[in-house]
Order: C-alpha cells, then sequence, then structure tokens
C-alpha cells in the first residue's frame, strides 16, 4: 500500500512495476444517463489500463450531477445542459469539459405522410399552433406531441435549438428516450424527438428545413440542433480528473467508443458554440 | 425451557428496535417537513397558489413570468384515478371476499388465497408493462383517445389495490362471531338474508378500513400508472384524457433538478402532500376501524 502510494505521488525512479508511475487512486462520477453509457465504458478501459485506479460511474441525472459535483461530493459531474442553464446551480466554481457531440432529430410516426418540416412549423407544432398533419400536407390525422420530461436534457437542448427557445405546449411526458420511440411509433400523429443514437425504421426521421439529420450535416454546421455533453470539475481537475478526462478525449476514445456509441467527436466538429 | 423465572435475553434488543423503527420515522417525517416547507419559507410560494395552481412551469424564467409551480393537475390526477381504481375494484374485491369466507370456504380459500398472493407479489413494473402493451393499445383502437389515459391508469390500479382489500375484508368477514350466524339461520334467513343484512354491517368496519388502505395503496403506486397515464401536466377532462399524478410527476423531475433550487424545493413540497395524505388515510382508517362489531 505504502509502495504503491509512494510510486505515484513522486513518480520516483526504482519504482519497477509495471504500471509504476501510471495514476492511481479513485474517481466518482455521477449525472447523465444520457452520457452514462459513455463514461461507463471509457472507464472500464481506462482502469484496465490503469490498474490502481477506480472509477466509479453513476447516474442520477444532469441535475444531480452537477449539484454534487458543485457540493464538492463527487469528482466530475455529467450533464447534457450547460451549468449555467441549469437554475440553482452556481456555474461560476465549475469548469465546463466538452467531451462529445449529440445530435438530435425530428421523429414521427411513420404514417404521418410528412418528410419535412420548416423550424417555423416544428415551432408552430410544439407551441400548439399547428394541430393536423393535414395542414402540412400530411394525412388527416391529428399532431399527438409528445415531450421528454421537463428536466430532461434532450428536451432541454431540443427547446433551445430546434424551438428557439419557445415554450412547448404540455403534452404527454415520457420518461426516456426508448420510451419515446415505441411510444411515438404506436401512436397515430405522434411527433417528437430522439438523439441520433436512438434512430431506426420504427419511427420516421423528418429533414428540417430540407436538411437531414446526419452527422456529416451536424459537423459542418448545416444541421443547427445539437448539444455539447460536458463533464463538469469543481475547479481545475486534479491529477487522476485530469488524466480520465484526457483518456475520454483522447484518439483512442473518441475515434472508436464515441462514434460507437452515437455520439458526435468534439474534434469533427467544424462549427462551435 | 422453565417459565417460571424472568426470560432473559430480548427486551432490550426489542425496546432498542422499536426505538430505532420511532426515530427513522420521525426523522423522515421531520426530513421530509423541512424541505418540503422551503417552498413556502425560502421560495415565498404562497401555498394556496401551490396547492391550485394549474401551470407548473418551474423552469420559465422570472422574465416570462415564471416560475410557477402550481401542483392542481397532479393533485387532481392522484385523487381521480384512486378514487376511480377503488371504486371499480371495492365491489369485486368485496365479493370475493364473501365468496371465500361464506359461500365456497373450502376450496374458495385454498383457489383465492394464492391467486391473492400471487397478485400481491407482482411487481408493479410488470402490471404498467401488461397495462401499456394491453391496455393502452385496446383503448386506443376501441375507445379512442392517445390510450394513455386515466382509464388506462384507473384500470392497471384496480388490479394492484385487489389483493389489499380483498386481504383485509377476509380476515374481517372471518372476524365476525358464528353466534350472528347461527342466529341468523336459526331466525330464518337465507344466505343472502344473512350476508346483506348481518355479516356485512357487522363487518363493515374492517372492510372499510381494506377499501381505504386499498385507496392509500393508489395513492402511492408510481410506477405502474406513470407507464399507463401518459404524463401530462393538465387537469384530466375525460376519461380518455393522459393525466398525471403527485408520484409520478415527482419521479419524472428528480433527477434533472437541482438542489435547493424551486423546482426541487417543489417537489419536496409535493412529497410532503403525499406524506399528509397517507396521514389523513392513517386517521381515517383508525375512525372507520374503530366502529362496526368486527372492526
Amino acid at each position: 500500500m505504502m509502495v504503491s502510494v509512494l510510486c505515484t505521488s513522486a513518480l520516483v525512479p526504482g519504482c519497477s512495476r509495471k504500471d509504476a508511475g501510471g495514476p492511481a487512486g479513485s474517481l466518482v462520477i455521477a449525472g447523465s444517463t444520457a452520457l452514462q453509457p459513455l463514461v461507463d465504458q471509457a472507464a472500464k478501459q481506462f482502469m484496465a489500463n490503469n490498474t490502481r485506479v477506480q472509477i466509479t460511474v453513476n447516474g442520477g441525472g444532469s441535475g444531480a450531477g452537477l449539484t454534487q459535483v458543485a457540493e464538492g461530493s463527487i469528482d466530475i459531474g455529467d450533464s447534457d445542459i450547460a451549468a449555467e442553464e441549469m437554475p440553482g446551480v452556481d456555474a461560476s466554481k465549475l469548469v465546463d469539459h466538452k467531451v462529445a457531440v449529440v445530435g438530435f432529430a425530428v421523429v414521427a410516426n411513420p404514417r404521418v405522410g410528412v418528410d419535412n418540416l420548416t423550424q417555423r412549423q416544428l415551432i408552430d407544432i410544439f407551441t400548439g399552433r399547428l394541430t393536423n398533419w393535414k395542414e402540412l400536407g400530411g394525412a388527416d390525422q391529428r399532431i399527438v406531441v409528445i415531450n421528454r420530461g421537463k428536466g430532461s436534457g434532450t428536451r432541454a437542448a431540443f427547446k433551445q435549438w430546434a424551438l428557439r427557445g419557445n415554450e412547448e405546449i404540455e403534452s404527454m411526458n415520457v420518461d426516456s428516450s426508448g420510451e419515446v420511440r415505441q411510444t411515438v411509433a404506436a401512436t397515430p400523429g405522434a411527433i417528437s424527438y430522439l438523439a441520433f443514437s436512438y434512430l431506426d425504421d420504427s419511427v420516421k426521421v423528418l429533414n428540417l428545413d430540407g436538411v437531414a439529420p446526419t452527422v456529416e450535416n451536424v459537423t459542418s454546421g448545416r444541421y443547427p440542433v445539437w448539444s455539447y455533453e460536458h463533464m463538469y470539475t469543481k475547479g481545475d481537475p486534479g491529477p487522476l480528473a485530469k488524466a480520465f478526462l484526457d483518456y475520454i478525449l483522447s484518439d483512442a476514445v473518441q475515434k472508436s467508443l464515441v462514434t460507437r456509441l452515437g455520439y458526435i467527436p468534439v474534434a469533427d466538429m467544424q462549427v462551435t458554440r | 425451557m422453565s417459565k417460571t423465572g424472568p426470560r432473559p435475553g430480548p427486551p432490550r434488543l426489542v425496546v432498542g428496535a422499536a426505538a430505532v423503527l420511532v426515530v427513522v420515522t420521525a426523522a423522515v417525517v421531520v426530513f421530509i417537513a423541512w424541505r418540503g416547507l422551503a417552498t413556502f419559507l425560502v421560495n415565498k410560494v404562497h401555498p394556496f397558489e401551490f396547492l391550485a395552481g394549474v401551470v407548473w412551469r418551474p423552469d420559465r424564467p422570472a422574465a416570462e413570468g415564471g416560475p410557477l409551480v402550481g401542483i392542481l393537475p397532479f393533485l387532481a390526477g392522484s385523487v381521480i384515478v384512486s378514487t376511480l381504481a377503488v371504486a371499480m375494484s371495492t365491489p369485486l374485491s368485496v365479493a370475493s371476499a364473501v365468496f371465500v369466507t361464506e359461500v365456497a370456504p373450502n376450496w374458495g380459500l385454498r383457489v383465492l388465497q394464492p391467486a391473492i398472493e400471487v397478485f400481491a407479489g407482482i411487481p408493479s413494473v410488470v402490471y404498467g408493462w401488461v397495462g401499456l402493451n394491453v391496455l393502452v393499445p385496446f383503448i386506443r383502437n376501441h375507445l379512442g383517445g392517445l390510450g394513455f389515459s386515466v382509464l388506462a391508469g384507473a384500470l392497471v390500479l384496480s388490479v394492484m389495490v385487489m389483493p389489499t382489500i380483498v386481504g383485509v375484508a377476509v380476515d374481517a368477514l372471518k372476524a365476525v362471531p358464528l353466534e350472528l350466524k347461527n342466529a341468523a339461520y336459526g331466525l330464518g334467513s337465507t344466505r343472502w338474508q344473512f350476508i346483506r343484512y348481518v355479516l356485512l354491517p357487522a363487518a363493515r368496519g374492517g372492510v372499510l378500513t381494506g377499501v381505504v388502505l386499498g385507496l392509500s395503496r393508489a395513492f402511492g403506486e408510481t410506477l405502474a400508472v406513470q407507464m399507463v397515464i401518459g404524463n401530462t401536466r393538465l387537469v384530466p377532462r375525460s376519461l380518455l384524457s393522459p393525466a398525471v399524478t403527485l408520484t409520478s410527476g415527482i419521479a419524472m423531475d428528480m433527477g434533472h433538478t437541482a438542489a435547493g433550487s424551486l423546482w426541487n424545493n417543489a417537489l419536496w413540497s409535493m412529497a410532503l402532500v403525499l406524506l399528509a395524505t397517507s396521514f389523513l388515510f392513517i386517521v381515517v382508517i383508525r375512525l372507520v376501524g374503530g366502529k362496526g362489531a368486527a372492526g
């Protein structure tokens, strides 16, 4: 025990074990469930490479992640939402690390008969001014708006970038992206939104102002509905937290895990916010 | 084992356990009250605005007239769905209890008892899952609307509260003294007359206790209802409208709010309302349980 601690802290020569000099210690990470799969997998790989590191990754939601990291009770707080936009969180003490980009697509029930919406039409649908697909050239079918829960990071991103901040009407709320997909597929006239990683053939993916929601269109800046995934530390990260964040931003994670799990690598973005 | 001297052992442990239970309960009550009252004491929301407000926009910026934390849609949803569930479940449950105790005590109890126990043991997510896949499409296709509705929630709950009501009602009916039965039959009552005029009135307190326990169970159920009710923060206008309940409202928002914010405090206040409701149910049970011969 003592030996290993000495080896890490001082990086002294003479520590000849294989992983000597590498980081050691433990990290506790919590927050966004949308980001959890990525952080979880990255943590597993990181621990495999650094056997003296223990990383615990919990969910709890973006709000919990931000609150706890601001309190100092965890090392890193994951969030889909920028800390400045979370009511009740003192963002001034937090340092943002943008680790991935997520694109969001507008999805509808396959039988609505519409392939494209303008942003204006989208806003009118979600604010209740358009109520039938017929008005958009589709089937004679009442529009059923389905939202994520009020605190969802996906909903916040959608409201900010797709609805330009307009407040949605009260409507059915669904707890998770998987449920959104299932409900939209089953409910005639339904419209909602999903992160790219959740898209499949059971729902109709709508173009926005004629632009398809694809990774290429997000990175080139043509498609506007995307947001960063954040990992926050309180002040500058400690050595171990920094090593882990560097690992997540390294090619080993960005070029494989990030794309495999349906996120977009930060480095691919030709536009920034 | 001799029964003469005072027995050694348990008492201190038992007293300790009881003390822990009381302290934990008190701590939970104090904690919820402390967090729940912050909405009114710290954020200065008027309790009337909170309980009777129909707009839940805790995220609306102050510049646009927010934030608003009216919980009437949640309160209305909980009350309507639970009441409806118990109203549908009670006749069936009480009739089952009568069947088991009076009509077919032997095989009835042997078959129904395990069935009820199985019912009680099924996790709520399974009820919700079945409701989502069977009830919701059925209502959508045959009755109209989205399928996600007050009706779907109430139907799922009515099955879930049945074990509670049947269980308590069976005990209450069994506790009715045999003398009453003998007297009734001795006076020439038919079985129906005995059940209608003697058995049920005599067991009224116990049966009502079961009904209130069922109501309390329905009020507190979260997951199964959340899966089928459509979680729409509006006071429902019909049985086919989607709605929202206090419990599902808390569950949907809690992970996304920062501790100490008005939004978070308002969720604690909703928990406080649930706590107050369960106290109310306990008081009602004490009152009705005290009445009636077999109570």
